[in-house]
This record gives C-alpha cells, sequence and structure tokens, in this order.
C-alpha cells in the first residue's frame, strides 16, 4: 500500500491554481517534492497533512481518505496527527507558545498524553536535538537555526511515523543546514517516512531515494535522485538550475549551476 | 519633495513604532531582573500574584495616609532585597507616577472646598485628596513594578488561572504579545527598508500616503500570519480545546510567603478602615 495516493487533486486559492488536476502515488521512505517558489509543493504539504482541502479530488493516506469530514472526526484526525507530522517553512507561524519548553509540550497535550509522560518526553527530546539549556527561553529571542531547532523538537516529540518537512534548511547558515540535514538523516533510523519539500540539490541524494518534480502544480517528473539530478534539461526547464557565468582567465564560461 | 537630509529622523509613526517596540520588549523581556536570585524571584508566581494585588486592593482601600507610605516602605525595601535596580524604579515608575498623578491631582489642591493652607490659594483638604490620589498611585506603581521585575512575564500570564481566568484567554493572551512584537518588528524592518530608498524628505501627504499603504500591507501580513499559525497549531493536534501544563508546585517559603501577605494585607485593610 502506498503512504499517499493523490488523485486528480485541484486546488485554486485567491483566483490562482496552485494545484492543477495531480494525481501521483507517494511510497513509504525518504521522498523529495521538487520545485521552483510557486511550484505548489509547500501547498502539497498542506493538502497532505489535511490542513487544507481542495476543491475536487482525493487524498488517501494508507488507503484512509484525508478529507475535511474525516478530519473533524477525533476518532480518525488524533491518531493521523499522531502519526503524521509537519514542520513549517517559518518557524515563527510554530513557536506561539511562552517558553521552549511550553512550545514542544503543545503537540503532546493536545493530543491528551499524561502530563508527566509529556514532561519526561519533552527533557528527552531537547537533549536529543541538544537544546535542553534553551527550555525557559521565550522562543522568540532565539536565533533562525536555533528556531528550527524547536520547532522540529516540537513535531519530533510526538515521533510521528511520517513527517512532513517544508524547506528545512531555508534561510539557515551553512552550519545549521548541515546539522538539520544530519538530523533528517538520523532521525528514525530509517524506519520512519520523510516527506522533503525543497529546491535545494545540494543535499538531494542525502535526504531521498525517490523525488517528484512539480511545476505549476502539476508533476512533471519522478525518479531517484541520481536520475533527477541527470537531467540538466528538466531542472532547466523547471527552474531549479540556472546557468552560471563566470571568467576562466580572461574567457567567459558558463555552466549549469545548482543551489545548494 | 525638498532638500536631501540623508540623517532626517524618522517620522511620527516610524517613531511611535520604535518606541512601542522598545516599551514592550522591555516591559515584555524582564527576564535578567526575573532571573537573578532575589529573595521574590525564588517564590511561586502564583503567590506572587495574588500577594501583591492584594496588597494594592489595600492600598487602594486604605484611609490613612501614614498606612499607604508604610506600604510604600515595604515596597521599596523589597526591591532592594530583590535585586532590582533602584535608579530603574525611579526612572521608570516613581518619576513617571508622580507626574502623571500629580497632573491629575494638581487640580484638586486649589478646586476642593475647605481651609486654607497657610493663605495659599490651596485647601487642607485639596491638600489631603491630592496626595492620597499621589501617594496610591506611588505605591501600586512600585507593587506591580516589584511583581514584574522578579516574574517571568510568562509566568505572570500562567499564575492568571488561579483568579478561574479560562486556560483559552491565557493562552491567547500569551500569543498576542509575542505576535504583538513579531509584527512590530516587520513594522519596523518595513519602514527601515522605506528609509533606505529614500534619499530626499517627504511631504507630509506622501507620508501619510505610505502611512496607509504600509498599514495595509501589515494588515495582509498579519491576517497570513495568524492563518500560518492556525495551520500549525491544527498540525500539532489543536482541536479547539487548549491543554496546557500546570507546572507549578508550592514549597514551604512559599506557603510562608503567602501567610505574610495575607497578614499584610488583613492588617492593613484593618487598621486602614
Amino acid at each position: 500500500m502506498m503512504l499517499f495516493e493523490v488523485e486528480h487533486l485541484t486546488y485554486r486559492y485567491e483566483g490562482v491554481t496552485a494545484i492543477d488536476d495531480l494525481t501521483m502515488a507517494i511510497p513509504e521512505g525518504r521522498v523529495a517534492l521538487l520545485g521552483a517558489n510557486g511550484s505548489g509543493k509547500s501547498t502539497l504539504l498542506r493538502l497532505l497533512d489535511g490542513l487544507i482541502f481542495g476543491q475536487s479530488g482525493a487524498i488517501l493516506f494508507r488507503g484512509d481518505d484525508v478529507s475535511e469530514e474525516h478530519m473533524l472526526d477525533d476518532a480518525f484526525a488524533l491518531p493521523f496527527r499522531r502519526t503524521v507530522g509537519m514542520v513549517f517553512q517559518n518557524p515563527d507561524v510554530q513557536l506561539f507558545n511562552p517558553t521552549v519548553f511550553d512550545e514542544v509540550a503543545f503537540g503532546p497535550l493536545q493530543l491528551r498524553w499524561p502530563k508527566q509522560e509529556v514532561r519526561d518526553r519533552v527533557d528527552e527530546i531537547l537533549e536529543r536535538l541538544r537544546i535542553g539549556h534553551l527550555k525557559n527561553r521565550i522562543p522568540q529571542r532565539l536565533s533562525g537555526g536555533e528556531k528550527k531547532r524547536v520547532a522540529l523538537a516540537s513535531v519530533l516529540v510526538l515521533d510521528p511515523a511520517v513527517l512532513l518537512l517544508d524547506e528545512p534548511t531555508a534561510a539557515l547558515d551553512p552550519r545549521s543546514q548541515s546539522e538539520v540535514i544530519d538530523l533528517m538523516v538520523e532521525w528514525g533510523g530509517g524506519s520512519k517516512s520523510v516527506i522533503t519539500a525543497t529546491h535545494d540539490l545540494g543535499d538531494l541524494e542525502d535526504i531521498a531515494d525517490h523525488c517528484y518534480v512539480l511545476d505549476a502544480g502539476k508533476l512533471v517528473a519522478d525518479g531517484s535522485p541520481a536520475e533527477i539530478l541527470a537531467d540538466t534539461e528538466l531542472l532547466r526547464r523547471t527552474n531549479l538550475i540556472h546557468a552560471h557565468r563566470h571568467r576562466h582567465g580572461g574567457e567567459l564560461h558558463s555552466h549549469p549551476h545548482v543551489h545548494g | 519633495m525638498s532638500d536631501f537630509h540623508p540623517n532626517a529622523k524618522g517620522g511620527f509613526i516610524e517613531n511611535t513604532l520604535e518606541g512601542l517596540h522598545f516599551a514592550l520588549s522591555r516591559a515584555m523581556h524582564a527576564e535578567a531582573s526575573a532571573a537573578r536570585t532575589g529573595l521574590l524571584q525564588r517564590l511561586d508566581p502564583r503567590v506572587k500574584v495574588a500577594g501583591f494585588l492584594a496588597l494594592v486592593v489595600a492600598v487602594a482601600l486604605a484611609t490613612k495616609l501614614w498606612l499607604i507610605a508604610a506600604i510604600l516602605v515595604v515596597a521599596v525595601a523589597l526591591v532592594v532585597i530583590s535585586s532590582i535596580p533602584v535608579r530603574a524604579v525611579a526612572s521608570r515608575t516613581w518619576i513617571g507616577a508622580f507626574l502623571f498623578s500629580g497632573a491629575i491631582a494638581l487640580p484638586a489642591l486649589f478646586l476642593t472646598p475647605g481651609t486654607p493652607l497657610y493663605g495659599l490659594p490651596i485647601t487642607v483638604q485639596g491638600l489631603r485628596t491630592g496626595s492620597f490620589l499621589l501617594m496610591r498611585a506611588e505605591t501600586a506603581a512600585t507593587l506591580m513594578l516589584v511583581l514584574a521585575y522578579t516574574t517571568p512575564w510568562t509566568h505572570i500570564l500562567k499564575a492568571l488561572r488561579i483568579f478561574r481566568v479560562p486556560v483559552v484567554f491565557v493562552v491567547i493572551l500569551g500569543m498576542t504579545c509575542r505576535y504583538i512584537l513579531l509584527m512590530l518588528e516587520t513594522a519596523h524592518e518595513m519602514f527601515e527598508s522605506r528609509k533606505s530608498r529614500t534619499v530626499n524628505r517627504m511631504t507630509p501627504a506622501e507620508n501619510r500616503r505610505l502611512a496607509i499603504a504600509s498599514s495595509g500591507v501589515l494588515l495582509h501580513k498579519t491576517l497570513h500570519l495568524s492563518d500560518e499559525v492556525y495551520l500549525a497549531m491544527q498540525a500539532r493536534g489543536f482541536r479547539g480545546e487548549v491543554y496546557v501544563l500546570d507546572d507549578f508546585a508550592m514549597q514551604a517559603r512559599d506557603w510562608f510567603a503567602l501567610a505574610a501577605f495575607a497578614a499584610l494585607t488583613g492588617i492593613a485593610i484593618v487598621v486602614g478602615r
């Protein structure tokens, strides 16, 4: 059985078609959704997480319909939220609690975990992500890298079987980027499914075994990272690479350039 | 457009936003002081919130000036033993409360009917009324400042729950504080960005138009942010009802402090009648 099956899904927002009659099947494991800004990958993550719903079409999670009606039912929604976690691109939208500890405890508390278990689990995940020293800090006063780690901790504390990551390394300095990538690679020891939306091709082979390329809300290609990275024409057409011009000696030279 | 002013000061709106941002940051993040190891910093926040509010009520009910002055002395003693910088209290509280309350109390000196004071155009009764107003304001402000400087604002919010303030209200209040700061930062960056692209001084009409346009953009950003925050809450299991941790635990010193606050308040109310 596939992890997610997307069937003829269309989502329009403020007159823009963000997802256009999309059909795709996402397997368990490490998957990347590739696309330039505005390609619809962030919207697709929100749809997969049952946060927004398409005007037409359907999404199935391990065979169950992720519909608006279904998400209103606690019997489906609470186990779904326990199983599927999402980390947003902008950590500021995810950090709304007064302290880092409260932030990480928010998810388990809403899923009605026993309070002592919440305390123990929060302490454990903060130590695991090496941010235990921040537990009493106000999230707003943290650096960008620290905020991202807290946002990750606030989702990983639930130990979800499926993790949706929206541009996890966006706006981070190189060291923080590397630490976040290491976390994603190490997390779950390979037993979890991780779907990463990104336009960063540099770490693609580390974070994904299979890739889907989106353009204007449509699926335009899929394959292994090696296959996708080898298709220069596809990457150029979907704005994932651009021509890089520089001089060798006195001669102007140009070649495709990958960010990351 | 007119003269070139490379170092022109910001306009009214920009300065107001900067001032608001500075004041809010300072008010909400007195962390350094709250983290010090003074006497009050170690107490349970619920005891402090209840104790200081009770003392403020006692000050409001007191009809003897010496009693209010005695509570002010106690508050100043608490400032000292809690390692709160006295200069900060003087500049931010005492002078401010004196000027503000003094402006309100001043007419009472002349307008309250009664016995003239040493032939001056003010009355004894007017002076008494003005002194009460001034002393009550100074004492209440000092008590609240001691609370704010010895307790992180997040703990003050949580402690409100002892007054049966609904959880959802406490959570929304905390989120509001957090996102007001975030939006003020955004607004500040917008004005800085505008300043970096402006070489001439703008006319008042141009400034007004730009301020209105910026307000619209900021409102749109605020709405977008609130949508995103709501989605992020839903993604972690929020179903319309908020569950939070009660992580305060009363210790012997907290019970002792609670008894001291209760005794002080009781005495002040009985004696002050």
